[in-house]
């Protein structure tokens, strides 16, 4: 059997799997995206594992651990999702510009620092955001 | 062109034509079951390169777990039921243009350098259980205890995250 198949098809796997964690603006759809990514280079590491008949079959123990990697990512990215949902209601990754530079530029009044100044801007962040989703794309 | 040739390409059209759909779909929930056909031909190609164990682990774990906790997530988050028009970035033929070059330089390495090899799969299979089994628990023992201390850490993590948020609601 040719080995150039099964790198083909980790090859596009890879790229499609970029294109969906560039491209998606959904938290759960690029972690999807991650996931097709892991899987072409489970395919790689298993294709040159038997390609290359390693006695202590490097390339399956590294898929397992990977597989393992995956399941642990998944559950803590959809943790952090499910907490950023609850904290803003949206998971959409073009609104969510809370660690972003604000448009209105450093002429703020006042320092941002103490706490109640801080949740007062907190509030302020998600209701633009609110009002960000309501207008039409 | 052997017969596995044939059947490696025909799982892995299934395979990149499922990770397509999963990219451009314009259905939260139809992402997910694409992405379980996808990880099913995968599991496949897994099987035609007989690493059978492999195979079996991808589809209890991936389809079986990652897939089902996917499915949690959007529903959780409230996903819209149906065709939703906005789900990608204006900039999406940017993002097409770099994942071509991505896979182009992939794929253009690995030809160069493996472009005529062939598998030798006569014999015993490279990866059934027993085989495995073997390797890990002599060679691998060591990563194999640390990833699974990574994975009740990472449990422990998503149970706290959890958590925090909840008792803010409360309070």
């Amino acid at each position: 059997m040719h080995l150039a198949v099964p790198l083909v098809i980790a090859s596009a796997l890879f790229a499609i799997g970029v294109y969906a964690v560039l491209a998606r603006r959904n938290a759960v759809l690029v972690l999807m995206g991650v996931e097709l990514m892991l899987n072409a280079v489970n395919l790689l590491l298993v294709a040159f594992d038997v390609y290359l008949r390693d006695t202590l079959h490097t390339g399956q123990a590294l898929t397992l651990f990977v597989i393992t990697i995956a399941a642990a990512e998944i559950g803590l990215g959809l943790a952090i999702v499910l907490a950023v949902f609850r904290g803003s209601a949206t998971i959409d990754l073009d609104l969510l510009r809370t660690l972003a530079d604000h448009d209105d530029g450093p002429d703020h009044d006042g320092p941002d620092l103490d706490a109640p100044d801080a949740d007062e801007d907190h509030d302020t962040t998600i209701g633009r955001q609110a009002q960000r989703s309501g207008s039409p794309p | 062109m052997t017969g596995l040739d044939v059947v490696i390409g025909l799982l892995g059209l299934v395979a990149v034509g499922a990770a397509l759909m999963v990219a451009v779909t314009r259905q939260l929930v139809h992402a997910a079951l694409w992405l379980v056909v996808c990880l099913a031909a995968v599991a496949g190609c897994f099987l035609v390169l007989t690493a059978e164990f492999l195979a079996w682990v991808q589809v209890l774990i991936y389809v079986g777990a990652i897939v089902v906790i996917l499915l949690f997530g959007l529903m959780l988050t409230r996903a819209p039921i149906g065709p939703v028009t906005d789900l990608s970035r204006p900039r999406r033929l940017l993002a097409g243009t770099v994942a071509v070059a991505v896979g182009a330089v992939i794929v253009t390495a690995l030809l160069m350098a493996f472009g005529g090899a062939t598998i030798d799969l006569s014999g015993a299979p490279q990866g059934d259980a027993t085989t495995t089994g073997t390797v890990i628990f002599r060679a691998w023992v060591l990563p194999f205890e640390i990833i699974s201390l990574l994975l009740l850490s990472a449990l422990v993590g998503a149970i706290a995250l959890s958590r925090a948020s909840g008792d803010e609601v409360d309070s």
